[in-house]
């Protein structure tokens, strides 16, 4: 139960031309499931290296249950992470790798002992203590080295792409045990991975990042319904984007005035970007929406089993939007159509 | 491989073995006979007289436990020979593979600007002859006083270890994953025990390896310890050279079964750290 604090946190590399991680500032509180997201070489392995202690940051501050990191060296941080490719001792049995933290710090054997069985049999892998690491599959060996890094009870796990080098199947089984595992035990989590989806089925909380730089750090929902910008609305699937004014309290737009009720409307420049997500749009043959209706063509529909997707066309403009297939208007390419952008489901953001 | 290919490499095994193995057996024979002349094909009697002479056996009707005490301790040259070559070899390989093993560090896990040139020219004392770098060493030795005595020898020695020890443990550093050692930093040991429980374990075929090729490298030297030691640091080389320019064929072979023993006896343990299947050589083509 730690919470931890990241300030201001820069670090530069000479083989790069900007810094690999650019003032970022994160706070994460005591039990929290929080996700690294972002395309590879972003920057947010190293900032678990720097939590870690194998990295030294250039300058700002990491802060562990109001206490700096930075001067501490990592053997007694009691931050523990696993590497994307596990990392079993390879001249140790199971027993002996699960048992490696407690043996460090020079626990009495016959206590170990019992602590890494009771370890492997929350990774669910009773009776396999004597095998060596390479007679293991990849997702026991991924179970192992969990094992290995929870037996010690650290302050913050941190794992490294944790699913990246599963098969599907084992994904999935591999994701429940991360999350039944985090949830008994409370241990404050942070995971790095460039998948959206599993960063959205796993985290508490997703931390964006893009070129060393955080994007935004909150919630998974508030990604597909309030994204700060672009970049991240993009990243979660984001396709419809609407240039827009500020005009008398509603967003004025080239194809008319959009009513808006998002909470942000004071914060937002005179100059800004409205974005609603393709399931969100409403499309009908008659025009029966009050307010933010808008004609236009359809371009082309794209039957994709339980969704169908059309592309419309307004003023220019190109919207994309998902409706369920199930009990669907019979919509054709090159239709006239209404379409309805609800007031309450459209956002908009500054960049 | 098909099958007859597979008998002919087996027999071109063998005829290897034998042609390494026939010359020691007529040493062998060699150093146990008395006056064993051409024409005939096993010596006509066998003789200790060469261990005699060489003061490692005592003379008959003094081969007692404590006759061979008293021999021994009164410092015959083939084992103060002996001793020189023993300890100059433990103390080279010891500071060879402490100087190395950072260097092979950095080239086996790091790329950077100039790593080729850095590693041709760490490798050129075994293109170059000896005789080229050692005369110009020697000038500089005798004014720094490393002439002639046991440390000079010892550094000359260094010289033609140095690229043998450094290629090898480099091959083994480009297979290794320093992850591991950040892996059991963040489990809580500290630098110390993770490369005693970590990276010795890994580099260890490695080190057994180098050890083992500084080890013959110094062991063989003649020219080196000649020059820089100047006939005051006796090895067992030098005293194998001066004895077989003797013309005594028993002397000169058993002598030589002193010098070649305790090589066979070295290969013969770390031979299977040697094969190719072994992580020690498996990362040559990676540097």
């Amino acid at each position: 139960m730690s919470k931890l604090n990241i300030k201001n946190l820069i670090k530069s590399f000479p083989s790069m031309d900007r810094p690999a991680v650019n003032n970022v500032n994160l706070d994460i509180e005591s039990g929290e499931l929080v996700a690294f997201l972002g395309p590879s070489g972003c920057g947010k392995t190293t900032i678990l290296k720097m939590i870690t202690g194998l990295f030294q940051p250039d300058s700002g501050d990491i802060i562990l249950d109001e206490q700096s990191l930075l001067k501490i060296p990592t053997e007694k941080r009691g931050v523990v992470m696993v590497f994307q490719n596990y990392l079993l001792f390879p001249y140790m049995n199971v027993n002996e790798n699960v048992g490696f933290a407690l043996k460090m710090k020079g626990v009495d054997k016959n206590i170990i002992d019992q602590k890494v069985k009771e370890m492997l049999e929350l990774v669910k892998l009773p009776d396999i203590g004597l095998r060596k690491p390479k007679q293991l599959s990849g997702g026991q060996q991924q179970r192992v080295a969990l094992a290995r890094a929870l037996i010690s009870n650290p302050r913050i796990l941190l794992l490294d792409e944790p699913l990246s080098n599963l098969d599907a199947h084992l994904r999935d089984e591999m994701r429940d045990l991360i999350v039944t595992i985090q949830q008994k035990l409370k241990v404050t989590t942070i995971f790095v991975t460039h998948d959206q989806e599993e960063a959205v089925l796993l985290a508490d909380k997703i931390a964006l990042i893009f070129d060393g730089e955080l994007q935004n750090f909150t919630s998974p929902k508030n990604y597909y319904e309030k994204p700060k910008n672009i970049k991240a609305a993009k990243f979660f699937g984001g396709v419809n984007f609407i240039n827009a004014k500020k005009h008398n309290d509603n967003l004025s737009t080239n194809i008319g005035t959009i009513h808006y009720k998002g909470e942000n409307y004071t914060d937002l420049n005179e100059d800004n970007i409205i974005t609603i997500r393709p399931e969100n749009i409403k499309l009908s043959k008659n025009n029966d929406f009050n307010n933010n209706s808008f004609k236009g063509l359809i371009k082309s529909v794209i039957f994709s089993g339980t969704h169908t997707r059309y592309k419309i066309i307004v003023n220019d403009l190109e919207l994309e939007c998902s409706l369920q297939s199930v009990g669907l208007q019979d919509i054709k390419t090159d239709d006239t159509i209404y379409v309805h952008l609800p007031s309450d489901k459209i956002w908009a953001m500054n960049e | 491989m098909n099958n007859n290919l597979k008998k002919i490499n087996i027999y071109a095994i063998y005829l290897g073995a034998i042609i390494l193995i026939l010359p020691l057996i007529a040493f062998f024979i060699n150093a146990f006979s008395f006056r064993w002349f051409y024409p005939q094909v096993i010596p006509k009697e066998l003789s200790l007289q060469a261990w005699v002479r060489l003061k490692l056996i005592p003379k008959p009707g003094q081969r007692t436990f404590e006759g061979f005490i008293e021999l021994w301790a009164s410092n015959p040259a083939v084992i103060k020979a002996l001793l020189n070559s023993l300890s100059i070899g433990f103390l080279v390989t010891i500071v060879s593979i402490i100087i190395a093993l950072p260097a092979a560090r950095v080239l086996g896990l790091l790329n950077f600007r100039f790593k080729k040139l850095i590693i041709f020219i760490m490798v050129s004392p075994t293109i170059l002859p000896p005789i080229a770098f050692v005369l110009g060493l020697n000038i500089n030795f005798i004014s720094w006083g490393f002439s002639g005595n046991y440390f000079g020898v010892c550094l000359v020695h260094l010289v033609p270890i140095m690229p043998y020890v450094v290629l090898t443990m480099t091959g083994i550093f480009a297979n290794y994953n320093p992850d591991f050692e950040h892996q059991a930093r963040t489990l809580g040991a500290n630098k110390t025990r993770t490369f005693l429980l970590i990276t010795l374990p890994a580099i260890a075929p490695g080190m057994v390896v180098a050890a083992l090729f500084a080890f013959l490298v110094s062991w063989s030297q003649y020219l080196l310890t000649f020059l820089i030691g100047a006939g005051k640091v006796m090895t067992l080389p030098l005293l194998v050279f001066s004895t077989a320019s003797s013309g005594n064929p028993a002397l000169t072979a058993a002598i030589s079964i002193i010098f070649i023993f305790p090589a066979i006896l070295i290969l013969f343990f770390t031979s299977k750290f040697v094969s190719g299947e072994s992580g020690a050589t498996s990362g040559f083509g990676k540097i």
